[in-house]
């Protein structure tokens, strides 16, 4: 049996077409995903994503807590509603899971985990803060919605009453409560936006006002593309347990300027292996589990699909350290091998191109 | 689901049209594109060359997977539509009318024995069961 998120049937009545996403009944487009992906590029777009896991974190010993439990580390976090992106690492550095954590207040934080890891992860926290004063509280009473796109934040505005007297100043990575509804300005998109929990029986009101607003009900298909031209990680498919943080493009996230003592830390070392982006040449479209064939040897594939806003196929790879960007490397694609470049990602930012071919 | 009475289908989600002139017109069912999501590139086989019946003799790209497309009955390819080259969007937009290529078919009779509207019908059906 597939759960549902309060939209479900919001979803069904707009001729959405479902999936199983990770157990989860999830909309895949509405019809089709290159132009819900061109929407939300050039205006504003909307993901239910009340799949993901809002979690709820309290108690005096918090903050020292999530010091150990967390890569990245939550004493950078000075003002309440700042966000922070980080990975949770076992002992070995492997990645349980990605996630944002935001500080709400004093002994108080929030965290946005995923929902296919929602309860291996739950188990891990119970298991790090035995015998310590941390309250871990999974919110299924929340629904979340993002709205992303270059007109998104305006959007929002129209359609939640209040809304922008608490979040017209917010910078990217902060959040803002309204009541008890949770703005914050972050996303999966590369585009500007807000990411939005709120009580799950206001969701379908809400997302009626966002679509009166026009703002266009997006689906999972666009949100992979969308992530992939960002350059952003998906869990599960770029990294997972047998992957560190530094193999996989996530070194930025970890956070080694001191001494502190997190999970996973002594087994960080020297990566042999790196992530790259990768843009065909040929004609056809990369896919995950693709070989790569490189001067250093060979790599595989992680995320790759075809790019609408590039109007070619794009990819994540992870492959041997030492490859150099502009490198040209041959991916099998079916029964053929292809060319590709090596390139720093993201490939798009903001609606614009970030690669030179 | 759009399955025009007057076609012939495959099991491999085809569409076969039998023209006057005794020539095939194919392309790939409302249902397969629909199943496939948006198109972005299309390969189509080289015309003169003889395809085997089931012989795989092309490839259709879309953001989510791609697929290959098989030969209905042996034959030789004589065009193809090249304009989905450039717009592979068309078979999504209306995906009886983006024909992929024409062939003229070894044996005429062949063509009797693929399946009919709602013999396809029944056949999607099952395939979701």
């Amino acid at each position: 049996m597939l759960r549902q998120t309060v939209l479900n049937a919001v979803h069904r009545a707009s001729g959405a077409k479902m999936v199983d996403f990770g157990g989860w009944d999830m909309p895949l487009h509405y019809g089709s995903q290159i132009s819900e992906h061109n929407k939300v590029r050039a205006e504003a777009g909307m993901f239910d994503v009340s799949h993901m896991r809002v979690v709820d974190l309290s108690g005096s010993g918090v903050r020292d807590w999530l010091r150990h439990l967390l890569a990245n580390d939550v004493a950078r976090l000075t003002v309440p509603g700042r966000a922070l992106y980080s990975c949770m690492l076992n002992p070995q550095g492997g990645v349980i899971d990605d996630l944002i954590v935001y500080w709400v207040g004093e002994d108080r934080y929030r965290m946005v985990i995923n929902a296919a890891t929602t309860d291996k992860d739950l188990a891990w926290m119970q298991q790090q803060a035995v015998g310590l004063t941390v309250d871990i509280r999974p919110r299924e009473d929340l629904a979340m919605i993002a709205v992303q796109g270059p007109q998104a934040r305006e959007k929002v505005w129209q359609a939640l009453a209040g809304s922008r007297a608490v979040s017209e100043t917010l910078k990217p990575f902060h959040a803002a409560w309204l009541g008890d509804w949770f703005i914050a300005r972050t996303g999966y998109t590369g585009e500007d936006g807000f990411e939005i929990m709120l009580p799950a029986a206001q969701a379908a009101g809400f997302w009626q006002s966002l679509a009166a607003a026009g703002v266009a009900p997006c689906g999972l298909g666009a949100r992979d593309t969308l992530r992939l031209e960002a350059g952003m990680n998906l869990y599960g498919q770029d990294m997972d347990e047998t992957t560190t943080p530094l193999e996989t493009g996530l070194g930025w996230t970890v956070w080694l300027r001191d001494e502190r003592d997190f999970i996973g830390r002594s087994a960080l070392v020297e990566p042999r292996r790196q992530q790259v982006g990768l843009v065909l040449l040929d004609k056809g479209v990369m896919r995950a589990h693709g070989e790569v064939q490189t001067s250093a040897g060979n790599g595989e594939i992680t995320s790759g699909s075809f790019s609408p806003s590039l109007n070619r196929s794009i990819a994540l790879a992870r492959v041997p350290a030492g490859v150099p960007i502009g490198e040209i490397v041959r991916i099998a694609v079916r029964d053929k091998l292809l060319a590709a470049k090596v390139v720093r990602y993201p490939f798009v930012r903001n609606g614009q191109s970030q690669i030179d071919l | 689901m759009n399955i025009p009475a007057e076609l012939k289908y495959s099991e491999t989600h085809e569409w076969i049209k039998c023209n006057a002139d005794g020539s095939l017109t194919i392309g790939i069912t409302d249902h397969a594109q629909d199943l496939l999501g948006d198109m972005v590139f299309v390969e189509n086989p080289v015309p003169g060359r003889h395809l085997a019946a089931g012989e795989e003799c092309g490839v259709l790209e879309s953001v989510k997977a791609a697929s290959d497309l098989y030969a209905p009955v042996a034959g030789e390819v004589l065009s193809v539509n090249t304009d989905l080259e450039t717009a592979p969007e068309a078979i999504n937009q209306d995906a009886y009318a983006a024909w992929m290529f024409t062939m003229k078919p070894d044996n005429p009779a062949d063509v009797d024995a693929l399946l009919d509207a709602e013999a396809y019908r029944r056949f999607i059906e099952s395939e979701q069961h």
